[in-house]
């Protein structure tokens, strides 16, 4: 035997990173460990659930905080505390609790109604503002699930919301036709701007977070200047607004007239399995996964990486273009202004990570958001908190969901079995 | 300066790296620490620059026990430390390099350049290294960054300096020279520890030898030793690294690359004018030190590369202008380099893992739909057929051990219709078993008449496998011998000498 | 700049002739391109009378007589030159030679003058005062990159830059109003971008957050809260805590007698020449301290710093914090420096052209503060040419800095390296 026969294995790559469990001497413990990860994988399952529950949680106490710390009742009673500390603790209590209950009850189910289907409508409202959040949540996920940050959401709904506009105030169709043309025109236009990003990257490099960012104000700007144009604007006026959306292009009520659910929730739905389709059952998800997790082996199997990356823009671009539509069929149909987005661009970011990139997660945190929404508007009306802390409130949720450790710190939850710090693409797409 | 250490060991989970390990360095002496890949001693020597803590056990430099919460005191106490990837900052210079951490400053935290010009110039000197303090270290060959790297220890007055796998991306003429560095070092006094997993090395350089295999040292030898103690304690039994392998019996020319250039994205020729063809049912080994374009002329083939000219053809085809799909579609199966980067999605399951690179159509792929039953029974076959060895087809890749994960690419591939199949690095940070079984799949492929190609770094994988040799070096293929040519000769041609008698092979 | 140098440390370099250097023909196409435009523009879309160019303002000791041009010659002369110019960069590149820069510059002076004259046909365009305008605006931009600069250096993207302004015109604002001095404020206002770097550092270095993520969630955190605030304590009682004193106007003697930029530069307030101080600072400090090698080391290649005894986390969270410091002065600018109060979401996008300037301008401090300064020259023009009645649709050239970064980003314009691990959490064993 010579000394060659020895010294065979390349240089030790391996060696330094041996932090990766099983690639090392103990081969033979294998099969306990794998039994013991599963065990760890439940664990982990499970445990994402009860952090996303604390997560809301906190965030309300902190919102809660910030309600009471502002509340004129509080402030005065404090200033007598020690002479008599219950009347704080009592303004406390109604200020935030007025709150929160004006919250639900704008949300969810409103007691003061008599009649169970005018006491019901809150819960319609939530669904119908957790529509556009579902379908740009949605968009939002799937181009995280490639890897891909889309920060575009305002753009992309700006330029859907005008294109399906333009279509649904200027040009006559009959019933259903009109809207279905409006909304095919919307989320093409939507996956135009989306796919340019991809097509950027793929061809350049440019990083989509930046385009995106970019874009968003390029098209805030091309729809500003096309309001103040006959193209978008309404004749002889010179408020910056198109004209109303015409009744056969409009998203048909679902509950009928009293309530504002209309048929965008129903495509919404669609989407979300669709989106679950893509994802999980279709080559062409199976290929986006393959890339979100690893680009460079994509690439080395044959996958067309920047392909996919300009056709995950664009089915990105699509969904939240899909947002964009419902703003302009389904929820302000009286003619739209540049302000159209609403900031759903936004939101859709936070409901894609509180659904944790998932579509049912992506549906679930939609229809939270939403109710935020709707609760907010009242809990504004009814005691005199500015809805600005909806924002605030949801901001914390992702925030919490996005550090577990932090979370559970503060609860005091044993982390599950070692790795704790997860590597970067784990944190958005898992 | 007098190294010690007592006990150490480092856990990371359940995987225990450092068991309990022993070591003593003289003032003046190099010790040689020899252990196969995956054996520990990185993680050892990070231990001991502090780059890790120990979970038991203690440092001690001149009897006096030390702590190290980071490289900072290690470095301090006059430990330092040649990385094995090079821990320089390619936008720096070599100045800059140099006094990063403990820079000469004036006024307001002003840098002091001219200082440590005239530091990298007298180190430079004193071992008559040519070097420009003002040049800016990405641009520098390989064995000069090392040189950087040396002088940023020295720069520091290390007593103890450690030298990980120095020689991996060294030709032998920089190996020989690095080699006289360290004498030089010795001279001075300067107490060395030399890691590799190359015998030869060791035991021109050392003064004494500790092996250590699965986090332990297992024995101490003079460098008088034979080849063969050292490999038996290294690998922990008398192993038969020769693959039972019968004569090829080859057919017709079935794949030829003609006149092949890559340009990488800096504009440099990484492949030149590189010519060789392979009949079916032989291995051509290409063999050649790391980075002397073997990685680019694979993925040349697979149509990874994008500034490539001259021709590739396979049974008659060309497989230029194709995408990679197209390539694989042509049957060439593919064993990537970087398994962990390249080869599998560690966060896909085995199955997913499986058809990677078939989801664009039938059997895996109806109608746009994954058709997950017949990718479940695929799964179950592979997994028994190559010994994959995991829960399930649904445990993700990323849990399996580096052979499991390399078998699992190994299915990927071989289970498709091949005309071509190329291996590149294919037992890159195996253990002993898998690398039989690996070796054995591969040879198998050749007896069935497959045209194959195995790129590796390893001179002793490529003596085991080729039936021809082509060596590389400086992007060119220096000559094609056959796979019995002597090693001394396969040495000289990787240092860039043709061989005497001419490519005739 | 040799990106892929640490990517591939095992490449050797070859002795093998690489070729003739490739000729770069992207400054004679765009300076080409640029040039047609102009011809289209200036002749193509000619127009009649005459420009003029007031060029001292009133305050100014010694006056300048404005320049009166005949718009439709002077514009067609400029055209000429411009041609001749692209013609010539184009010859030079034939020949081997590189473009100087010299000739860009002044491409593009004559360029801008052109399209001023051509804009302001029949009309009366105040030189100093559109110059003015445009440093007012950019102040808030060149402090928001100078942290965007320090924070992208060391290793952590910054997205918050928006919701540092913000915080910093909040605060500041309501701590001036409190305390009724602007000094206290402009602290204040450093203090609330530090606790908005805080979060930032400790979910991205800490918690290893992504970066973006967090960049994002924070800027919604600080609108939610400001607009909160702002709605809740603010607009109640805006006498007390919304009327923040704001800075006086310090000339310096002399040069601020210099004619045309004397007025816009040197009589200016405290933040303004602050901001000075901070660019020349962050500038040498990169570059030629101990702190910016570290630094950039981090940015770079953060094992390679920790194998040196730097500390990663501490190096990137302090710097964090600096950078938000520094943004933070950029949001006083906005109550305490130009409008006077607070206003919900009053930063409108600033952070964002900020962030757009870091990366225009190369990570470069320097370069930075020049891409901060067209970006608020351009959407100051816009302003100043609907007054005075031109024809270019103002959204156009508001949309102008984020277009110009998409062409930066796709490699167009330039080439933009980021910091090696910028984004990229350190993680040890």
């Amino acid at each position: 035997m010579t000394d060659s026969q020895i010294s065979r294995s390349g240089p030790s790559v391996v060696e330094n990173h041996l932090a990766e469990p099983g690639q090392g001497p103990t081969l033979p413990v294998e099969p306990e460990e794998s039994g013991r990860w599963s065990a760890a994988l439940r664990e982990i399952v499970a445990g994402n659930i009860v952090l996303s529950v604390l997560s809301v949680v906190l965030a309300l106490v902190a919102g809660a905080v910030l309600i009471a710390a502002t509340n004129d009742d509080v402030q005065e009673s404090a200033g007598y505390f020690f002479a008599r500390p219950g009347d704080m603790v009592m303004a406390i209590l109604s200020s935030v609790g007025g709150a929160y209950s004006a919250l639900f009850q704008g949300a969810v189910y409103n007691f003061r109604r008599p009649d169970f289907f005018d006491a019901i409508r809150p819960l319609t409202d939530t669904l119908t503002y957790a529509t556009p959040l579902i379908a740009g949540g949605l968009g939002v996920a799937l181009a995280f699930r490639v890897g891909l940050f889309n920060i575009g959401g305002r753009g992309q709904m700006l330029v859907a919301a005008a294109a399906a506009g333009w279509i649904a105030f200027s040009w006559d169709l009959p019933f259903g036709v009109h809207m279905l043309v409006a909304l095919i025109a919307g989320v093409t236009a939507g996956a135009i701007w989306g796919g340019v990003v991809g097509l950027l990257k793929a061809r350049t490099g440019a990083h989509e977070v930046i385009v995106t960012i970019m874009l968003n104000y390029v098209a805030f700007y091309l729809i500003s200047y096309l309001l103040r144009t006959p193209v978008l604007g309404t004749p002889g006026s010179n408020n910056p607004k198109s004209p109303a959306s015409k009744e056969t292009a409009v998203f048909f009520e679902l509950l009928g007239s009293k309530y504002n659910l209309h048929f965008g929730f129903i495509i919404v739905i669609a989407a979300t399995v669709f989106v679950w389709w893509l994802l999980n059952r279709s080559s062409m998800g199976f290929r986006f996964r393959a890339v979100g997790e690893n680009p460079a082996a994509a690439r080395v199997a044959g996958i067309n990486v920047n392909r996919v990356y300009v056709a995950a823009m664009l089915f990105s671009g699509g969904l939240l273009g899909l947002a964009g539509v419902n703003q302009v069929l389904g929820t302000t149909t009286s003619g739209f202004g540049a302000g159209v987005d609403a900031g759903i661009g936004f939101d859709a970011i936070t409901v894609a990570l509180l659904g944790r990139s998932r579509p049912w997660g992506v549906f679930v945190a939609g229809i939270l958001f939403g109710a935020f929404k709707a609760g907010g508007f009242s809990m504004q009306a009814a005691e005199g908190v500015p809805i600005d802390i909806v924002v605030v409130v949801q901001s914390l949720i992702v925030l919490f969901i996005a550090a577990p450790p932090l979370v559970r710190a503060i609860f005091r939850i044993p982390a599950p079995l070692e790795r704790t710090a997860r590597p970067r693409k784990k944190a958005v797409a898992q | 300066m007098k190294l010690e250490l007592r006990g150490i060991t480092k856990r990371f989970g359940a995987l225990v790296a450092n068991d309990h390990i022993d070591l003593t360095v003289n003032p003046g002496e190099i010790l040689g620490l020899l252990g196969e890949n995956g054996a520990g001693k990185s993680t050892l020597m990070n231990v001991l620059y502090g780059l890790y803590q120990a979970d038991e056990g203690e440092i001690l430099l001149d009897n006096e026990v030390q702590h190290f919460s980071g490289p900072g005191d290690a470095m301090h106490a006059g430990i330092g430390m040649v990385h094995q990837h090079f821990m320089l900052i390619p936008v720096f210079t070599v100045a800059e390099n140099v006094m990063l951490g403990h820079e000469q400053t004036g006024f307001a935290g002003r840098l002091d350049v001219a200082a440590a010009r005239a530091q990298v110039r007298k180190i430079s000197e004193a071992f008559g290294f040519d070097l420009d303090p003002d040049a800016i270290v990405g641009d520098l060959p390989v064995g000069v960054q090392q040189r950087v790297e040396i002088i940023k220890a020295l720069s520091r007055d290390a007593k103890v300096l450690v030298f990980d796998e120095p020689t991996a991306v060294l030709t032998p003429q920089e190996t020989d020279e690095l080699m006289t560095i360290m004498r030089q070092l010795k001279q001075g006094g300067t107490s060395i520890v030399f890691i590799t997993h190359k015998l030869r090395e060791v035991r021109a350089v050392a003064d004494r030898i500790s092996v250590i295999r699965l986090g332990k040292v297992v024995g101490e030898a003079e460098p008088t030793a034979t080849n063969t103690e050292l490999a038996s304690l290294m690998v922990g039994r008398a192993v038969e690294l020769t693959v039972q392998k019968g004569p090829a019996k080859t057919r017709g020319r079935a794949f030829a690359v003609e006149n092949l250039s890559v340009v990488d994205a800096r504009d440099q020729v990484v492949v030149d004018r590189v010519s060789f063809d392979v009949r079916a049912g032989e291995i051509l080994a290409i063999a050649g030190v790391q980075g002397n374009g073997q990685t680019e002329l694979t993925e040349a083939i697979m149509g990874l590369q994008e500034r490539v000219s001259g021709s590739i053809t396979l049974d008659g085809q060309s497989l230029r202008h194709l995408s990679v799909q197209k390539v694989l579609d042509a049957g060439v199966g593919f064993i990537p380099e970087d398994r962990t980067e390249d080869g599998v999605v560690s966060e896909f399951t085995i199955a997913e893992n499986l058809m990677l690179d078939r989801s664009y159509s039938k059997p895996f792929v109806k109608a746009g739909s994954l058709q997950r039953n017949y990718l479940a029974a695929f799964a179950e076959e592979k997994i028994a057929e190559f010994d994959i060895r995991a829960q399930s087809i649904d445990t993700h890749a990323g849990r399996l051990s580096g052979g499991n994960q390399q078998k699992v690419v190994l299915a990927r591939e071989l289970s498709r219709d091949l005309r071509l199949f190329v291996a590149a690095q294919p037992t890159r940070g195996l253990d002993v078993g898998s690398i039989e079984f690996v070796h054995e799949r591969i040879i198998a492929t050749r007896d069935a008449g497959i045209p194959v190609i195995v790129v590796s770094t390893e001179l002793d994988e490529v003596v085991a496998l080729a039936d021809r040799i082509a060596v590389m070096y400086g992007g060119r293929i220096v000559g094609i011998v056959p796979g019995d040519t002597p090693r001394d000769v396969l040495g000289l041609m990787m240092a860039g000498e043709a061989p005497e008698q001419g490519a005739a092979a | 700049m040799t990106d892929t140098a640490q990517r591939t440390p095992a490449a050797p370099h070859k002795d093998i002739n690489t070729g003739p250097v490739q000729r770069s023909w992207k400054a004679p196409i765009a300076l080409g391109v640029f040039a047609l435009l102009a011809v289209i523009l200036f002749m193509g879309f000619g127009r009649a009378g005459e420009s003029t160019l007031t060029l001292s303002a009133r305050a100014d000791s010694i006056q300048l007589v404005p320049l009166v041009l005949p718009t439709l010659a002077t514009c067609y002369i400029i055209a000429a030159v411009l041609v001749a110019i692209a013609v010539a960069a184009t010859l030079m590149v034939r020949r081997g030679t590189r473009v100087p820069l010299w000739l860009t510059t002044v491409f593009s002076i004559l360029l801008l003058l052109g399209f001023l004259v051509w804009a302001s046909a029949g009309a009366n365009l105040p030189i100093p005062g559109l110059l003015a305008g445009s440093l007012g605006l950019a102040v808030p931009l060149i402090f928001g990159a100078l942290g965007g600069v320090i924070s992208e250096r060391v290793g952590v993207v910054n997205i918050a830059i928006e919701g540092q302004l913000l915080a910093g015109a909040f605060s500041s604002a309501l701590v001036a109003s409190v305390t009724g001095s602007p000094i206290i404020g402009l602290v204040a206002a450093m203090v609330s971008g530090v606790l908005v770097s805080f979060v930032l550092a400790a979910f991205a270095i800490k918690y290893v957050v992504d970066q973006v993520i967090v960049g994002v969630v924070l800027n919604v955190l600080v609108s939610g809260l400001t607009g909160f605030l702002f709605s809740q304590l603010l607009s109640p009682n805006s006498d007390a805590l919304n009327s923040p004193p704001r800075f006086n106007e310090i000339a310096i003697p002399l040069l601020s007698e210099i004619p045309i930029i004397g007025h816009v530069f040197f009589r200016q307030t405290l933040i303004v020449y602050l901001m000075y101080l901070a660019v020349a600072c962050v500038y040498v400090g990169l570059f030629h301290t101990k702190w910016g090698l570290r630094l950039r080391a981090v940015g770079e290649h953060p094992q390679a710093a920790d194998t040196v005894g730097i500390n990663v986390g501490s190096t990137r969270f302090w710097n964090v914090s600096l950078a938000g410091a520094i943004a933070g002065l950029g949001g006083a600018f906005f109550t305490l420096g130009s409008v006077g109060a607070f206003g919900k979401d009053m930063t409108a996008g600033a952070g964002f052209i900020a962030l757009a300037a870091v990366i225009f301008g190369r990570w470069d401090p320097i370069r930075a503060t020049l891409a901060a300064l067209l970006f608020g020259f351009a959407s100051n023009l816009q302003g100043v040419l609907n007054i005075i009645g031109s024809p270019v649709p103002s959204e156009f050239m508001l949309m102008l800095p984020y277009l110009v970064t998409i062409f930066a980003v796709a490699g167009l314009v330039g080439k933009s390296r980021p910091p090696a691990a910028s984004g990229k959490p350190y993680i040890k064993s």
